[in-house]
């Protein structure tokens, strides 16, 4: 919201302080002050000049010579402009002055423009005659402005007089950010009030009394509600023998720095209105509302309607409608209609100022993706008594305006109000939810300054209807707070209990697990939960894959972020692709985030939420290196049982000769492997990629942090490497299960050292060699116990039709 | 014999002189002192020796063994000593090559943010705990005193999946289970990801991370709230941190307010950094409505608290100077190795 500060101060008086004050005050109550602007920046020795003869330029055909009475003297100005003549009076900028802008109205250059006296084509200038946009607005703002040239002022002014202060710039506009519960503050009224509050000056709101011309508006028009429940009050005024002219310029000026073009006094004086008390109004042309007769009711489904924009809308039984004895005349709260639009011809005006229910205001806009100045106050739900207020200062501006009669008496249909809201008055509540020692009285002159009355025999705050936001003692300890002063408040540390402070078990291992990551080398990326359905197709994932029934938001920011991902790779792959793309070399990621399944469609529960650690790298290193960060992770969280890697994985995305499912405890608790070719292709990276995947939640549920020492081994170690050769689908996986299972309780370990195909192995079998060492605990091995356990391994390692080498 | 002895003595210190390596020298030794060395020699010829002269001139040739002997080790540690410092000089190495690193990993900047604000607050007492990102409307907001229909539901742009569930656009719905399992007190911080149906640019993101706060327990008072979260930003921004609190709205809290804290780049001057304010806005804050202690069984008569929520992004934005929200999220390995 946009204000003036000399709009505000017209309601509090006494109000005086500088711009930068009254912002950090405003702010420090509430009333947060976004920024502000000084409408006369850059403008410097402006004043109001008039022509008294303009010649042409001896040696250009384009410029002339003007000169220009500024009151103390008459000066020459050169200038280019063709729209001046001989008699306007129009602002000029004196030697050394400053203007805002250039003529062409681009952007405005911090510093602003210095003019200085110089030769145009050998004939001296004094100064510059200046154009709207040189003065920092446009033709928007000041529509008597022409369209190219010198501003000339319409109204009558004195020459020699200060030419901003003219135009209404010697102002500064303030744009407030007000919260949605303060509806009250949408109108400058309602920051007036703040304002008054904040600085503890009087407020002096509007005096409003009606003259009106003793005929009957029973005579003019009646209003019928027949949807109650969407409209708590409806006022109807009537003016007659409407005379469309401007408006005077003090509204101009108000309504322009609201950001608000003034067209002419009927328009003015809704949009003023509207402003001033935040509700907002709707002028009809009586002569076109059939029988003269409003009726209030919901449209039906298919209806249509055009709107004052001149766009069809499509109407349904859920929006409210305001009718005339035949048709339909407007939009309840957002928009009215063509049919029913004012023009200059104007005879008799309807003024509506009603309350309509705010939720259904809402969301009829959001329907019609029409959402208007008016909506947006509607929507936040209107105090029904500011409809009445309203539409008598409506009518009074009519009336002192001569822009129009106003008819006696007013038409209102109106659902039982409120009462006002009334909260016990718990001073020491209040204290000990602020930490405070504020004194009663202090918090009562607080309360004198809101409107809030004080009953005291009942003990009870009464709060004026248009503070919405008051219910509870809370509310009330806020008001307090605000104007006590939050930055009074003391700041003091909880006491009470003592709490242990800690991190989940689950958290605890992520933190490994980002270690881990980190110390191999990966860094950590993040990705969006949400992703795009094609993306099981970019992972070639069959129809029927179980992971394509994915979440689907209802209202996504487009395709590609529409699904709630149920794998976390497309993330993880897309980010290698960006980095590939990129020509960064050696990448390796790591994300820690959820994948999201849901039980069942639709909805009735939520869905399981499963943390995924998902590694990614292309560049350096294999398959192997992958599996070593796995192995780390498993060790760092005292995963030391036996991982099994199982190829029989099945991953579509996954090369089908470079996959594993990771298999501890029994359960598969992830996988790894090589990101198919085809895949790869469709994400555009051209290198190898390994992935690893694990299921966090399997894997919380085995990690541990218990460690105990198991002593440093006191007896010597015996070892014996043996070399084989092997059937090639024999994986080393197997060999390493047999010779576990048939090593006893003295094999200690076994590890290859060798792997060879090719030449001088035969076809189908390679070479493999292992070391498998033996040791007891409490002794030292002699032979026989070293070849009765090799015995065995080697049997075992026969019957899988493995030879041995000698 | 003497003169023998004294001859093999000076041969023998003359070719200990003359050698000029380690091995040289025990080969000295060998032929000297050994089994079959000179002096050997003589003491076995001791049976040619008069029985009465025989301790005598086994003296002296103990004595001639000892003296070459210490000439040796003489000679020994001195050439050792002369080899070593050969050693080490070759051994000179160009300190100022490029080191061997290990390519150690990065974290994100926004986990950087978020241990740094657990750290403080767990410093505090507080437990981190975490909640659903896929939530029910009741948890997200009429729990939190936004019922049906109210404008604020409009204003945070959710994300629906259907009527009743939706993305959670706040981390506060964390407050609410914490505060259902009926354990009081309670100090906790809620990091998570929360969503917005906001359009990606330089500072939004549809999908961002929020940091709640909640401490519910008797005699909680906005003069609590403040201290704490001024100690916070003392801890997160420097020790010269100033803040200011303005007051706001949220519905799940009353009073509510804005916390601001001193520019940390111009200490409050005003900058380009700060846009010239000298405050930059951090967080929104306020004491617990009483209706949404009462919505998750607390009884408000007895009890009170504050809460908070802070955005990590908006942290780690500030805190590394990162200047467009969308690097959070590319995953580039350029931006993340700086952190």
């Amino acid at each position: 919201m946009n204000t003036a500060l000399s709009w505000i101060q017209a309601y509090v008086p006494d109000l005086s302080c500088t711009d930068q004050e009254y912002c950090d005050a405003m702010t420090l109550t509430g009333t947060k002050v976004e920024n502000y602007a000084r409408l006369d920046k850059n403008l410097e020795k402006i004043v109001v000049g008039q022509i008294e003869k303009i010649e042409k330029h001896p040696d250009a055909d384009k410029l002339i010579v003007c000169q220009v009475n500024i009151g103390t003297e008459v000066i020459q100005i050169v200038t280019g402009a063709p729209n001046v003549k001989e008699g306007d009076k129009i602002p000029v900028v004196l030697d050394g002055g400053k203007v805002a802008g250039g003529h062409d109205g681009g952007p405005l250059p911090e510093e602003g423009i210095k003019i200085k006296a110089g030769k145009l084509r050998g004939i001296t200038s004094n100064g510059m005659m200046c154009s709207i946009e040189e003065l920092g607005s446009d033709r928007n703002m000041y529509p008597e402005a022409p369209e190219d040239g010198i501003y000339i002022f319409t109204q009558d002014v004195q020459v020699g007089t200060d030419a901003v202060e003219m135009l209404g710039m010697r102002d500064t506009v303030f744009e407030y950010e007000i919260t949605s519960n303060r509806v009250d503050c949408y109108s400058v009224l309602g920051i007036a009030r703040e304002a008054a509050a904040t600085f503890r000056k009087p407020f002096v709101p509007p005096i409003v009394t009606v003259k009106e011309n003793g005929e009957d508006i029973k005579d003019y028009v009646s209003v019928e509600v027949k949807d109650a429940d969407l409209c708590t009050r409806y006022c109807a005024r009537v003016c007659t023998n409407i005379k469309i002219a401007p408006s005077p310029e003090w509204m101009q000026k108000r309504l322009r720095a609201s950001g608000i073009r003034p067209i002419n006094n009927l328009v003015d004086i809704t949009n003023y209105v509207m402003e001033e008390y935040g509700q907002p109004m709707h002028a009809f042309d009586l002569d076109t509302v059939a029988g003269h007769k409003i009726i209030v009711r919901r449209a039906k489904d298919g209806d249509e309607f055009q709107t004052l924009d001149e766009q069809v809308r499509k109407l349904d039984k859920d929006i409210l409608m305001i009718c005339d004895g035949e048709k339909e005349i407007g939009i309840a709260g957002i928009m009215g209609g063509e049919n029913s639009k004012i023009t200059d011809n104007v005879k008799t005006v309807l003024f509506e100022a009603a309350t309509f229910n705010g939720a259904n205001i809402r969301k009829s806009a959001k329907r019609l993706g029409l959402r208007t100045d008016a909506s947006g106050k509607f929507e936040k739900g209107l105090d029904p008594h500011n409809a009445e207020d309203a539409i008598n200062r409506a009518c009074q501006l009519i009336q002192e305006l001569g822009c129009g009669e106003v008819v006696s008496g007013m038409v209102d249909v109106c659902q039982p109000m409120k009462e006002k809201e009334k909260i016990q008055f718990e001073p020491n509540k209040i204290n000990a939810l602020l930490g405070t020692d504020i004194t009663k009285e202090d918090m009562l002159d607080i309360f004198k300054m809101l409107d809030i009355e004080y009953n005291q025999e009942t003990n009870d705050l009464i709060v004026p209807t248009y503070r919405q936001d008051l219910g509870c003692c809370a509310d009330i300890a806020e008001e307090v707070a605000r104007f006590f002063g939050y930055d009074k408040i003391p700041t003091t540390l909880p006491n009470g209990e003592a709490t242990a402070g800690k991190i989940s078990y689950k958290l605890r291992i992520e933190q490994k697990a980002r270690d881990i990551a980190e110390y191999c080398g990966f860094s950590q990326g993040m990705n969006y939960s949400f992703e795009s359905p094609k993306v099981f197709d970019k992972l070639l994932l069959p129809e029927d894959s179980p992971l394509r029934n994915a979440i689907v938001i209802a209202n996504p920011l487009g395709e590609d972020f529409s699904i709630m991902r149920t794998i976390s790779l497309n993330g993880m792959l897309t980010s290698l692709a960006t980095n590939y793309n990129r020509r960064n070399k050696d990448v390796r990621l790591y994300e820690l985030g959820n994948i999201y399944l849901p039980h069942e469609f639709p909805l009735t529960q939520l869905p399981e939420e499963r943390m995924q650690f998902t590694l990614g790298m292309y560049g350096d290193g294999d398959f192997y290196t992958m599996k070593g960060v796995v192995e780390e992770f498993f060790d760092a969280i005292g995963m030391d049982k036996k991982t099994v890697y199982n190829p029989l994985s099945c991953k579509p995305f996954l090369h089908p000769g470079r996959q594993a499912d990771i298999e501890y405890d029994g359960e598969v608790v992830g996988y790894i492997g090589e990101i198919h070719p085809i895949v790869c292709d469709s994400y555009d990276i051209h290198t190898r990629v390994y992935v690893a995947v694990l299921d966090m939640p399997y894997i919380v549920e085995r990690a541990t942090f218990d460690r105990k020492y198991e002593g440093i081994a006191k007896y010597p170690a015996v070892s014996r490497d043996i070399s084989m050769v092997v059937p090639k689908d024999i994986l080393a996986g197997q060999i390493e299960a047999m010779i576990e299972q048939r090593g006893g309780k003295l094999l200690e370990s076994c590890s290859l050292f060798d792997i060879y195909e090719g030449e001088q192995i035969k076809e189908g079998y390679k070479s493999v060699a292992y070391s498998i060492t033996f040791r007891a605990k409490d002794r030292t091995l002699d032979e026989n116990d070293v070849t009765g356990a090799m015995k065995k391994i080697l049997n075992g390692l026969e019957s899988m039709g493995i030879e041995l080498r000698q | 014999m003497k003169e023998k002895l004294e001859q093999i003595k000076a041969e023998a210190l003359k070719q200990i002189q003359n050698s000029d390596a380690l091995d040289k020298l025990n080969e000295i030794r060998v032929s000297y002192l050994g089994k079959k060395g000179e002096l050997t020699a003589v003491l076995k010829s001791m049976k040619d020796v008069a029985a009465e002269e025989r301790p005598k001139v086994g003296q002296m040739v103990n004595e001639t063994r000892q003296e070459i002997e210490a000439v040796l080790a003489q000679a020994k540690e001195k050439m050792e000593k002369a080899v070593l410092e050969t050693r080490l000089k070759n051994e000179t190495i160009d300190v100022t090559l490029p080191a061997k690193k290990n390519n150690v990993g990065h974290r994100h900047p926004n986990t950087i943010a978020l241990e740094e604000v657990e750290r403080i607050f767990v410093g505090m007492g507080y437990e981190v705990v975490e909640g659903p990102e896929v939530e029910t409307d009741y948890y997200n907001f009429e729990a939190l005193n936004i019922p049906a229909d109210h404008p604020a539901k409009d204003e945070q742009d959710t994300f629906y999946i259907n009527g009743d569930f939706l993305l959670r656009t706040q981390t506060s719905s964390t407050q609410v289970h914490e505060m259902e399992k009926g354990k009081l007190p309670i100090r906790m911080i809620a990091p998570g990801r929360v969503f917005r149906s906001d359009e990606v640019d330089a500072t939004h993101s549809p999908s961002f991370h929020q940091i709640e706060g909640l401490v519910i327990d008797k005699h909680i008072t906005f003069a609590d709230l403040k201290g704490t979260l001024a100690e916070f930003a003392r801890e997160l921004f420097g020790e010269d941190t100033k803040v200011k609190f303005r007051p706001h709205h949220f519905n799940f809290t009353e009073p509510s307010a804005e916390m601001d804290v001193s520019c940390f780049k111009c200490g409050g001057k005003g900058c380009r950094f700060c846009k010239g304010a000298g405050w930059i806005e951090i967080l929104g804050c306020g004491m617990v409505h009483p209706n949404v202690l009462t919505m998750s069984g607390i009884d408000p008569e007895k009890y009170s608290g504050f809460a908070f929520g802070v955005g990590l992004e908006r942290i780690a934005l500030l805190k590394y100077e990162i200047d467009d929200m969308r690097l959070l999220y590319e995953n580039d390995i350029r931006f993340l190795r700086q952190f």
